[in-house]
């Protein structure tokens, strides 16, 4: 109780430290598993094989390098923003390292084939329950610091941060039922058309919890605090809040097209995914006219550079999505790179422009810096990103596309014009162009972390005290 | 097909819970300011120690 005038900032510069690490390490295996695409012989034995190493690529940098970026953010905006200090050192204590913990088992187990087969669930039994009790003791450091607040209004990000805490626990909770047969061994308790309607209730709810919601919580309070200027609309900002949490749940089924799912179920998750277009750009526009009266500073500012392009990108691809979420679209799009190339605007350009911005925000802060060690690196680690992104979006549009057309030709007498191998030829020199930007975006990653580490080196750890409330609050 | 004997009472029982969190936000009196929040957030100074060069009129001058 000594320290009880300070914030916790330890556990914020824990996580935020690792976001980069993991950031690195999961981007270098998509850089990894996508040159094995253009280079097969690069399938070295099997445990460093394609089909292992994908499900480890996108567990780091959904979970890890994510995860860690809305843990970190979270605890700094739920503590500034309620004015008070985390509710327990202790628990968050654990829930860095419980966290952690998680992650270097997926780490070691994913590489040795240990899984349970379901795509951004693949821990098996033992993790999963681990993850499940570091989660919940997330939610209660979280809710117990709104809960002993010192101001009276919760503010709209905390809404976001909370929303995601508890869709995640749920999701993860309900897809994650199994039926162990060892210690290394379980099955989905669901089976068939049942198992893939769940999985895919989890996976598009983790897009929409876990990425959207989130990181948008992320957004609302680091956008405003970077550009100097209130949220455009604080009113829609609340709109926006609800009217994502009540239709995110049923737009899952679009995963699902052309399936065994009943014809009527898919339908329901187009016309679902097509109205949360609303939302999503009520959102998007909320974020990008906050700069409104301050646009000068995008000239000058590359840290609001990647929140505001982050910005673009979550427009681009909530955009993208329900188009794709058409089923006439979708027949086209469906299992190409397409597919391929929205997930990673989504998670390049939305996710991971928002994170680096709000981290390259907190580092000098939790640091005692004025301001990071280089301007000009972020200023070049954003054109380096940006491009890395453009060049692997792009490529995969016209690879995507190109396979859907190629698959669907068919000659005069009714047989196939092409044969599967001859798409594959055709998507090859697509391959090389995003294996070179995801080279871009990891070489990004680098300066950032040479970055973080003279800032780090320059400061020292520092727990900012906690300023009175403001009488006018 | 099966599945949505779970999910759909799922869905539904979570738009029950959120529909109330929301009433009960309404009548905590969580939304009868939407302007105020937005600009307390921006009251906050977070930077260290306080000594930092605070723009924000420099700002106002260039707007």
């Amino acid at each position: 109780m000594e320290n009880q005038a300070t914030y916790n900032y330890k556990v914020v510069r824990q996580f935020a430290i690792m976001t980069v690490v993991w950031g690195i390490v999961g981007m270098l295996l998509g850089v990894f598993i996508a040159s094995q695409l253009v280079w097969p012989e690069l399938n070295l034995g099997q445990y460093f094989h394609f089909g292992r190493l994908r499900a480890l690529h996108t567990s780091a940098v959904i979970f890890a390098f994510g995860g860690c970026g809305l843990i970190a953010t979270s605890y700094y905006v739920v503590q500034r923003t309620c004015n008070v200090r985390l509710f327990s050192d202790g628990l968050a204590a654990f829930t860095f390292w419980g966290y952690q913990l998680v992650i270097v088992l997926c780490v070691i187990t994913y590489p040795l084939g240990i899984t349970f087969n379901k795509e951004y669930a693949e821990m098996e039994w033992p993790i999963k329950i681990l993850l499940a009790i570091v989660w919940v003791a997330y939610a209660v450091v979280f809710f117990g610091t709104i809960a002993k607040r010192k101001v009276k209004h919760i503010y709209v990000a905390n809404w976001f941060y909370g929303a995601f805490i508890l869709a995640v626990a749920l999701l993860h909770i309900v897809n994650s039922a199994f039926v162990p047969v060892s210690l290394w061994k379980s099955y989905s308790a669901y089976s068939g058309a049942v198992d893939a309607m769940v999985q895919w209730w989890y996976g598009h709810n983790a897009v929409g919890f876990f990425l959207t919601a989130g990181f948008l919580g992320m957004m609302y309070y680091f956008v405003p605090k970077q550009a100097g200027r209130p949220v455009y609309s604080y009113r829609l900002s609340v709109v926006h809040f609800w009217a994502l949490i009540f239709t995110y749940m049923w737009a899952g089924p679009h995963h699902l097209h052309y399936t065994a799912l009943p014809d009527w179920t898919q339908s329901i998750g187009m016309v679902f995914s097509l109205i949360l277009l609303a939302p999503s750009w009520g959102g998007m526009i909320n974020g990008i006219m906050t700069l409104s009266g301050a646009w000068h500073k995008l000239r000058t500012d590359p840290i609001l550079k990647f929140l505001v392009t982050a910005l673009s990108f979550y427009g681009m691809s909530t955009f993208e999505g329900p188009m794709m979420a058409i089923k006439t679209v979708n027949a086209l799009s469906h299992y190409t790179d397409w597919t391929v190339g929205h997930v990673h605007s989504g998670a390049l350009g939305w996710v991971a422009m928002i994170t680096i911005g709000s981290i390259y925000y907190l580092i000098p802060r939790l640091f005692d810096r004025e301001q990071m060690y280089s301007i000009k690196l972020i200023e070049a680690h954003f054109w380096i990103a940006t491009l890395g992104i453009v060049l692997y979006i792009s490529s995969m549009w016209i690879a995507g596309v190109t396979q859907g057309l190629m698959w669907r030709a068919v000659n005069a007498d009714g047989t196939l014009t092409y044969s599967f191998i001859d798409s594959v030829k055709a998507t090859h020199p697509y391959y090389f162009i995003r294996f070179l930007g995801g080279c871009c975006f990891v070489s990004g990653m680098f300066l950032m972390f040479y970055n973080v580490l003279r800032t780090v080196f320059d400061g020292k750890p520092v727990n900012a005290p906690i300023p009175a409330v403001p009488a006018h609050a | 097909m099966e599945s949505l004997y779970l999910l759909i009472p799922l869905s539904v029982l979570l738009v029950v819970i959120i529909g109330a969190l929301f009433w009960n936000a309404i009548r905590g009196g969580q939304f009868d300011d939407l302007e105020g929040p937005a600009h307390r957030v921006l009251q906050d100074d977070d930077r260290p120690d306080g000594r930092a060069p605070h723009n924000e009129g420099d700002e106002e001058k260039n707007n």
